[in-house]
């Protein structure tokens, strides 16, 4: 955690205020059992109510300046600790929004939404509590002990004699919960994990006849998470009453040397309260972070996952000198490509090449796993090659700018995602500033004018997160109209088309080819029939080009290919 | 990604964030408070002899600290006097004193001690049944509970609730106790010792009951604002992390972090604010307290000149007052606390209550050596009474056909799954499989007669291995290979790193859809049913390896009967009996030779497929 407050850096100078005002504050506190002290020697003894009084009105005055002082801290304090969070925060967001493919695998999209925002926010609140409560101990006992020397050395001996035990007690425990409170964590996680695999399996864990086996699994857990709290509090049960005992014997020592030091007149019966008071004071600071044991280990743990998200380096990055193309018109060439995803054994993609040229529809088929979209993660730079080059207008994408690159490409992705939002906005994301117009005009080539006026607003109906109130063909086309509005030189449809029923898939395809006519179109699909028609298929097998050409030549040439026709289409289609 | 957010309501799993806060956040409440404390009550029941000891040792404790101060004071004003009189000190008196007040320091700790000993038990142990009883209970709800409820939802009630009644039990009711005890001897406590000075402690009270209510309204507002742009931020955070490639893709980098940081910035100025109200409320009680603790001093002061008390009443007022405040406080924010508990409770019982499944025929039938003959005899359906989807389908199955059920996505071709595995009880009518209506079945019998591939994989966090063996306990290492083989897994699983020894992560994001889909295929063929149910099982695995587990299927589906649910014509076009599902309704059934003759719905999603090639004929 302390490797994060590197964040905190701006806010020096706010923290450094934060401290003189939380001493003041301490000090104000301590010195109200003082002016007591006062009011218990001189005016008492004398009988002085004028005194007395006086005495009084200092005492409010002191107590203004305390209460002032902490509200100054506390301003400053809540401003520099909602700062740290709002920059860590940022941070984390920008330096994700750099990551590539690899770091989301890695990380995990869920774990790094987590990290982002709960995790950022524990953190974020144990500094406010530090701030606020924490720091407050140590000053308070800085304070106590150079108010208490100031009245009577000897005795102060007593107070800080007893610190270190209770510095010791303290830690002990700490040592022996902190860890405790780690593992449960952990097992609270694991608790979470099974129900949550129990509640998204449940038609499977019911058809095998799992029931049972998975309410054995959750008892476990449950158990275990059990048998962990209950030592952890156990533990913990001691705390306080040790603290309190601790004071308490402190201050009963406190008085036995105390009426010493009165008996032999080196002290008064009011620096005898004033000291009581400053034990106790010093005391329930003490006390005070003792009751933060159990935010650290948590905010701990997220700090470290913080950390991790900010240690991930971004596999790919942007030249250090860009080379300009030859102006986009959308010529790919790869050659003799290869990828293999970190740690596999096996390259997803050898020796790849082929090109593509405007005007030119190529379509990719092949098997599961035989690197259909993994042949375009590396066009888009989701992935860096192994080895090889892929080009696009004659210049190697490694050597031109993500966004000049990824600006060539309208890219529909397999399982269509829309953002919260209107229609229209999630058509515009394709393109920043599109017209009115753009937008109606790539709607009606995708087929979706006709959904999209029957939704309550039109173009401006409110897709709800995740696109949850349009259906998935529905999706699939708002996906292939958000592609078609950048108007790019190269269009990547991943399985674009498995979504829509065979009418619309033939209505959509028929008015793309219209407009994509001098682009450069890629297809990865599943059915013949959306592959045959194109200028050039490739059929991938294993990773490996089994065969390059249009239908007719791969039907003669092709093994692989004739397997896949066969399988979907009956002998008197083909034939 | 939504199962996430809601996990972690703020303020839910983390700590309370200290007393003051619990005051000063908006608060839920439940809608019958009454109701549910008495149930919540009712959990604790098992160990009402440990509650007793734990509320007696916490009276114990509270009172012999309460006494103290009094005490203390005795030693003050005995070393006053001498001091006044300038006798000596009377070191015998003291030591008696502090004697006695050393064993009442002692005999409170070790009460508080065993105090919180015990309710550790009591809180964790009571926490672990009611766990126990939602693991019980879901186990015997209806799907439909869990198809009509969000995960994320479920989830919560069990980490996030349970969390918080945990805590509750095993800091706030001994607090409770321990404050209102504290606040009535003190009371009596300071009447003893002086009315007078009571009167003028007592008068601040109000005081800090006005402040704090007043902060507190204040700082709820700020808090819904920093909720509210908490909750936006989240949003967004969570779009832009799953549609992380697109943004890419489409180059919207920018514009995401442009959006991110103009909430964050909203975020900071509504959360700066909800801190910094709610963290006033601290030093204003503080500055109150310290007002009492200036006017017992001062009035004090002259009461002790004027011979009205003694100089160690008035110390023991000044640490009672200290004393008196803090209770007061607390039980202001235990009653808050309790609220958000009980709100807990209740969304606990709400899901303990819940209408539980049928229970299974006592006397049940067992079919010994299923065959997988299907009957549908006059059988009604529908989710919701108003909307009825099957009415008097009848439908007769033979070991060994295949029937297909097609019709456009979201036609509802999953009821038909949701039927046969008694995953839903049919309004009317008889389901038979080998002439045995399938209500007279256990469940888990009938479900073992099926095995099934759903559209969505469910994998768990564990091993290749194990997901596979899933489908049959006991299953060796050999099954488990042979059924990955068949498969056509096996090749994929041995490229891996550790082969059948990776283990899945979480999402199981470590393998693609259509690895996974011959995962669970694998697992289904390690199964051995009698009847397969394939749920656009292959949808996601292409067409050449279809055809490869079609193969390895072919020789499987000997003797048994098929149920599969795709969008693929040549498969379907093998099918024996073709079941046209649309809006949720079976519109047609037949082979495929009968439906397309019959010109209706089939005929034109059939058609629509030479649509889309412009002739097959020519094109080949």
């Amino acid at each position: 955690m302390l490797k994060l407050f590197r964040f905190l850096k701006p806010y020096t100078l706010s923290i450094a205020a934060v401290l003189v005002f939380v001493f003041f504050q301490s000090i104000s506190e301590l010195f109200l059992p003082t002016l007591m002290a006062d009011i218990v020697d001189i005016g008492i003894v004398t009988g002085d109510t004028g005194f007395i009084l006086r005495v009084g009105g200092i005492m409010i005055l002191v107590a203004v300046g305390g209460v002032f002082c902490t509200i100054l801290g506390n301003l400053l304090s809540s401003r520099a600790a909602m700062s740290f969070g709002k920059d860590l925060r940022g941070r984390v967001f920008a330096h994700v929004q750099a990551f590539s493919r690899h770091e989301f695998d890695q990380i995990g999209t869920a774990s790094l939404i987590t990290r982002t925002t709960n995790d950022i926010t524990q953190v974020q609140m144990v500094l406010i509590m530090i701030l606020r409560m924490m720091i407050s101990a140590p000053l308070m006992f800085i304070g106590g002990i150079i108010m208490a020397l100031s009245r009577d050395v000897q005795l102060s001996v007593t107070i800080v004699a007893i610190i270190p035990v209770i510095a010791a007690v303290i830690a002990l425990i700490a040592a022996k919960a902190i860890p405790l409170y780690k593992s449960m964590q952990v097992k609270l996680d694991k608790l979470n994990l099974v129900l949550r695999e129990n509640l998204t399996g449940i038609r499977v864990i019911r058809a095998f006849n799992r029931i049972d086996q998975e309410k054995k699994r959750f008892n476990e857990a449950n158990l275990d998470l059990t048998d962990t709290a209950i030592k952890v509090n156990k533990i913990l049960a001691i705390v306080m009453p040790a603290l309190i005992l601790s004071l308490n014997f402190t201050t009963v020592a406190v008085i036995w040397f105390g009426s010493a030091r009165i008996d032999s007149g080196h002290m008064q019966v009011g620096d005898l309260m004033a000291f009581l008071q400053y034990v106790m004071l010093i005391m329930f600071s003490l006390i005070m972070v003792s009751m933060m044991f159990v935010m650290i280990p948590r905010a701990s743990a997220s700090a470290s996952r913080i950390n991790q998200v900010l240690d991930a380096v971004p596999g790919i990055k942007d030249p250090p000198r860009v080379k300009t193309d030859s102006g986009s018109k959308g010529c790919v060439e790869y050659r003799d490509v290869t990828f293999s995803y970190p740690g596999a054994e096996k390259p997803a993609v050898s020796n790849i090449s082929f090109s593509a040229g405007p005007g030119e529809v190529t379509a990719i088929i092949g098997g599961t796993g035989s690197g259909k979209s993994t042949l375009f993660n590396l066009m888009l730079r989701f992935y860096d090659l192994d080895s090889g080059a892929i080009l696009l207008d004659g210049v190697d994408i490694r050597d031109m700018t993500q966004e000049r690159l990824r600006a060539k490409i309208g890219y529909i992705p397999q399982i269509a995602l829309l953002f919260t939002g209107t229609v229209a906005e999630n058509i515009r994301f394709g393109k920043q500033g599109a017209t009115d117009e753009e937008i109606r005009h790539s709607a009606a080539i995708a087929q979706a004018t006709e959904f999209i006026t029957g939704m309550p607003g039109g173009f401006d109906a409110f897709i709800a997160q995740g696109g949850a109130n349009v259906s998935g063909g529905q999706k699939q086309r708002l996906a292939i109209a958000r592609a078609l509005v950048r108007m790019p030189v190269i269009y990547i449809f991943d399985d674009s088309f498995s979504a829509l029923d065979f009418k619309t898939d033939a209505m959509v395809r028929a008015a793309l080819k219209k407009d994509t006519g001098e682009s450069t179109v890629f297809i990865i699909a599943q059915r013949v029939n959306t592959v045959m028609t194109a200028d050039r298929i490739i059929v991938l097998d294993g990773g490996r080009v089994a065969g390059i050409g249009a239908h007719k030549e791969l039907l003669e040439s092709c093994a692989v290919y004739r397997e896949i026709v066969y399988s979907q289409l009956s002998k008197e289609e083909i034939a | 990604m939504n199962e996430e957010r809601r996990e972690h309501k703020p303020g839910g799993t983390f700590g309370r964030g200290g007393p003051m806060h619990a005051m000063a956040m908006p608060m839920e409440k439940a809608k019958d408070f009454r109701g549910t404390l008495k149930r919540l009550v009712s959990y604790l029941k098992p160990h009402h002899y440990k509650l007793v000891a734990v509320l007696t040792a916490a009276v114990l404790s509270t009172v012999f600290s309460i006494v103290s101060p009094k005490i203390m004071g005795l030693a003050t004003t005995s070393l006053f006097d001498s001091f006044m009189t300038g006798s000596g000190v009377n070191f015998e008196y003291i030591a008696l004193i502090l004697l006695t007040l050393g064993g009442l320091y002692l005999i409170s700790a070790s009460f508080n001690y065993i105090q919180q000993f015990i309710m550790a038990g009591v809180a964790q142990k009571t926490v672990y049944a009611m766990r126990e009883d939602i693991n019980q209970k879901l186990s015997r709800l209806p799907l439909k509970y869990f198809d009509a409820h969000a995960h994320g939802d479920i989830l919560s009630r069990v980490t996030n609730d349970v969390d918080n009644i945990s805590t509750t039990l095993q800091q706030s009711i001994t607090q409770l106790i321990a404050s209102a005890v504290t606040l009535v001897g003190i009371l009596v406590m300071m009447l003893i010792i002086s009315p007078p000075m009571t009167a003028i402690s007592l008068f601040i009270l109000p005081l800090s009951f006005m402040v704090t209510k007043a902060v507190a309204v204040r700082s709820q507002k700020y808090f819904a604002g920093q909720q509210k742009k908490l909750g936006e931020l989240n949003g967004h955070v969570e779009e832009m992390y799953t549609g992380h490639l697109l943004v890419k893709a489409f180059g919207r980098e920018g514009e995401s972090i442009k959006r991110f940081n103009s909430i964050n910035e909203e975020l900071y100025d509504a959360g700066w604010k909800a801190q910094f109200i709610s963290g006033i409320i601290m030093p204003l009680m503080m500055f109150i307290n310290n007002i009492g603790y200036v006017l017992i001093c001062v009035f004090g002061g002259i009461l002790v000149t004027r011979g009205a008390i003694q100089i160690g009443d008035m110390q023991a007022f000044i640490q009672y007052s200290k004393q008196f405040t803090h209770p007061i406080a607390q039980t202001a924010s235990i009653a808050n606390i309790l609220q958000s508990t009980v709100a807990s409770a209740e969304r606990v019982f709400e899901l303990l209550d819940e209408t539980e499944e049928i229970p299974d025929k006592a006397a049940a039938t067992v079919i010994k050596l299923p065959r997988g003959e299907v009957r549908f005899k006059d059988v009604r359906f529908s989710y919701t009474e108003d909307i009825p989807l099957i009415e008097n389908m009848n439908i007769d199955i033979a070991t060994g056909q295949t029937v297909a059920i097609v019709g456009p996505t979201g036609a509802g071709k999953t009821t038909l799954v949701n039927l046969l595995m008694r995953f839903y009880d049919i309004g009317g009518g008889v389901i038979t499989v080998d002439d045995v209506d399938i209500m007279d079945l256990k469940r888990g019998d009938l479900r073992g007669i099926f095995g099934m591939v759903l559209q969505d994989t469910w994998l768990f966090n564990g091993t290749i291995r194990n997901n596979i063996a899933y489908g049959r306990p006991g299953a060796t290492d050999e099954d488990v290979t042979n059924a990955a083989i068949t498969a056509n897994a096996d090749h994929f699983i041995r490229t891996l790193p550790k082969g059948y020894d990776t283990v899945l992560n979480e999402e199981a994001s470590n393998l693609s859809q259509g690895q996974k889909q011959l995962l669970t295929i694998a697992r289904a063929i390690l199964a051995d049913p009698a009847i397969l149910i394939l749920d656009e099982a292959t949808s996601s695995v292409d067409s050449r390896t279809e055809l490869l587990i079609q193969k390895a299927m072919g020789a499987l589906m000997k003797g048994r009967t098929i149920f599969v649910i795709a969008h693929r014509l040549s498969t379907i076009r093998e099918a024996d009996l073709i079941l046209v599902m649309n809006e949720g309704r079976i519109i047609e059934k037949g082979n495929h030779k009968e439906l397309l003759v019959k010109d209706g719905f089939y005929a034109e999603l059939y058609n629509s497929q030479f649509a889309g090639i412009s002739s097959v004929d020519q094109a080949v």
